[in-house]
């Protein structure tokens, strides 16, 4: 597969999907939410995967922490870490395998905090239980680890709703990068948080990754945010991946029509005020192929006459709005 | 008053219906020293949080007038107390000129319901689940004394208006997808005709591909039919696409204004600064400087200085909330004066976080 040589860090993936389908099988029909999708993360990278809800995006992270529950059933394909495969680990490697190789800090992480306990003891019960260490021990990492985010130490012995959204959304990617993992998936990590809190984050996690060099697969809907941290990215649309490059290609030379559609859903901030198409209402992408090469590391499904009569309906709907501006 | 803010626009792009001279004069709503007050505590409790303090905002006929500004700092309370599902505690909000406050002095009456209309920000709690598209639309008609004969015909109108087939009438809400019920929702507030419509954060909870299409039939309305819009969204490159004009609001007061172009290009007051600093834009990645944002936080809970300090025609004031003139009057933009430190009430939440950890952000003024 040569979508999956084209990483950014090394050559060296950390995290190797193939073919994965994962459905959701239902008494009477069963949907499929990914659908043979593949792409690796190199050792260092960051790697973005981007589409609107039921995408399947989450359910790509959540097959990779091996959190899917029924009726989800991974269908085919792969997962390999670090040369191991995730798919056939027992548990006693996954409790390993989860959060000490492979964190994850999910869409509503502030509410994932436990209310009764402060947030010293949920960062110490990382410690103690995943690394073995005293309480003592534990305790001293834990200040560090908020010191990390920028978080009072004194802050440990807050309650969750002692803190502010941003301070408790900080305290969970600080748990989450605890015990150094190699690969730290966020899913949606700021979408409840401000533009203002959520660039703080953004920064403080950029930071973090270039301090302790783990891979990121960043998950969001948000193009513009997307295409800013990311090295490499995917779109996805119904389960299949329609696009992958380097971020600053798609954002440059977005190819396929769902990937413009989405790229215009997000005005610049700078510039004239150019009309901007998204995607009419019910428009839908079927039976989307593979990926074939567009440009040199540039992937593209490629699509139809009929998805381009979409794209021209895109194109007349902004230019009837260009004519009515004048 | 001769303020140029005040003034009636010149020119542009200004779209919608010919008035005669007199009348553009009178705004389609404006918003005149609005406050709100919420107590908090117990029965007996004294304490208050100031929601919303000396507001003052208007919208001509067939403008478009964002409001942004981060959660907490008073965009929906005012949409809330402009809509009269809030009782402000002061103030008075004029819609064509005639004070609403004074004329339906407990609530809203029906008449002004058909001047102003709003669009929620969720479609999927905002329609009756129980109900026909056909019936949300005949209901308002019927309400507003727009039914009888020619109903069916209307219908089909206005949803060919919203951009939707006239067949969907006959459809649940649940078979819509989120961008289509948002549209069944405008085509609700469209049915009375109303001059004002008020949009609180119309477009987050939609996918995003279908967002655009949603504010690009909101401006198409603008043009057709000349509806004035007030848009209340966090989102700043959306209030840029849409909006003529711009208001950013913090702590329950406004804290600059002007035209959208112009405010976000050049954005003067060191809060409006920092939130656009903070949108994600890949044109400029990498520009994010911690020291310098530090001192925009500094600057917006205790300033220091002003820019307009020794400027003869532009006094400054640490006491009242003195709006200075940025650049051309013909962007009518305006700062407040970075003296002026509001005796906050509400917001700021992301801003106190980190300089004043406990405590600053729910300081409660008796």
């Amino acid at each position: 597969m040569t979508v999956s040589q084209v990483s950014f860090g090394s050559h060296e993936p950390v995290l190797e999907v193939r073919n994965l389908t994962v459905k959701y099988i239902g008494d009477t029909r069963s949907t499929t939410a990914v659908d043979r999708v593949s792409f690796s993360i190199g050792t260092g990278e960051v790697f973005g995967l981007a589409g609107e809800s039921g995408c399947g995006k989450s359910t790509i992270a959540n097959s990779i922490m091996r959190l899917l529950k029924d009726p989800a059933k991974i269908a085919g394909g792969s997962i390999t870490f670090g040369g191991k495969d995730v798919l056939a680990m027992g548990p006693e490697e996954l409790r390993r395998f989860r959060w000490q190789d492979v964190a994850m800090v999910f869409q509503s992480a502030m509410n994932s905090l436990n209310p009764v306990l402060t947030i010293g003891e949920q960062i110490v019960d990382i410690f103690t239980t995943h690394a073995g260490l005293s309480r003592e021990e534990s305790l001293r990492r834990a200040g560090e680890l908020l010191e990390l985010v920028r978080i009072d130490r004194a802050r440990l012995k807050s309650y969750p709703h002692q803190l502010s959204g941003g301070m408790r959304q900080r305290a969970v990617i600080a748990m989450a990068v605890a015990l150094k993992p190699s690969l730290l998936i966020l899913d949606e990590p700021t979408t409840a948080l401000d533009v203002v809190v959520q660039q703080e984050i953004m920064a403080q996690i950029k930071d973090l990754q270039h301090e302790l060099g783990f891979s990121v697969l960043f998950i969001t809907h948000d193009m513009s945010l997307m295409v800013e941290l990311s090295h490499r990215m995917a779109v996805m649309y119904g389960g299949r991946i329609v696009e992958t490059a380097k971020a600053r290609d798609v954002h440059a030379d977005p190819r396929h029509p769902y990937t413009q559609a989405l790229m215009g859903a997000f005005p610049p901030l700078t510039g004239p005020r150019v009309p901007l198409a998204g995607l009419p209402d019910g428009v839908k992408f079927r039976n989307i192929p593979d990926l074939a090469e567009a440009a040199p590391g540039h992937f593209v499904a490629p699509f139809g006459a009929d998805d381009l009569t979409i794209a021209h309906a895109l194109d007349a709907e902004a230019a009837a709005l260009e004519g009515a501006s004048r | 008053m001769s303020h140029p803010i005040l003034s009636p626009q010149a020119g542009g792009d200004r779209p919608g219906r010919r008035f005669g001279p007199g009348e553009a004069e009178t705004p389609a709503l404006e918003v005149r020293g609005l406050g709100k007050t919420f107590p908090i505590g117990g029965l007996f409790s004294r304490h208050s949080v100031r929601a919303l303090h000396g507001v003052d905002l208007s919208i001509g006929r067939g403008e478009i007038v964002a409001l942004v500004g981060e959660s907490g700092s008073g965009k929906s309370t005012l949409a809330r107390c402009v809509a009269r599902l809030e009782k402000p505690s002061e103030g008075a909000i004029l819609v064509d000129g005639v004070d609403i406050l004074k004329r339906d002095r407990f609530q809203a009456s029906r008449e002004f319901r058909s001047q102003l209309q709003m669009v929620f920000q969720d479609p999927f709690g905002s329609l009756n689940p129980a109900h026909r598209i056909d019936h949300f639309l005949r209901r308002s008609l019927a309400i507003h004394g727009r039914g009888g004969a020619g109903t069916e015909q209307r219908l089909e109108e206005l949803m060919a208006t919203v951009g939707l087939q006239a067949d969907m009438l006959d459809s649940y809400p649940h078979e819509l997808s989120g961008g289509q019920r948002q549209r069944v929702a405008i085509a609700r507030a469209l049915a009375v005709e109303p001059q004002v419509i008020l949009a609180d954060e119309p477009t987050s909870m939609l996918d995003v591909s279908v967002r655009i299409g949603v504010l690009n039939l909101m401006r198409r309305l603008r043009y057709e039919q000349g509806i004035s819009m007030l848009y209340i969204t966090h989102d700043l490159a959306s209030a840029r696409y849409l909006a003529d004009r711009t208001a950013v609001m913090f702590a329950g007061e406004l804290v600059e204004e002007g035209e959208s172009l112009d405010l976000l290009a050049n954005p003067a007051h060191p809060y409006t600064q920092l939130l656009v600093s903070a949108v994600p834009d890949p044109a400029r990645a990498g520009s994010y400087d911690p020291v310098r944002r530090a001192a925009l936080r500094q600057a917006v809970m205790a300033s220091t200085g002003c820019s307009f300090d020794g400027d003869p025609d532009q006094r400054c004031s640490a006491d009242q909330p003195v709006r200075h003139q940025v650049g051309d009057p013909a962007n009518r933009h305006w700062v407040r004066c970075h003296l002026y430190r509001p005796r906050a009430g509400a917001g700021g939440h992301a801003l106190a976080a980190e300089t004043a950890p406990q405590g600053a952000a729910r300081k409660a003024s008796a």
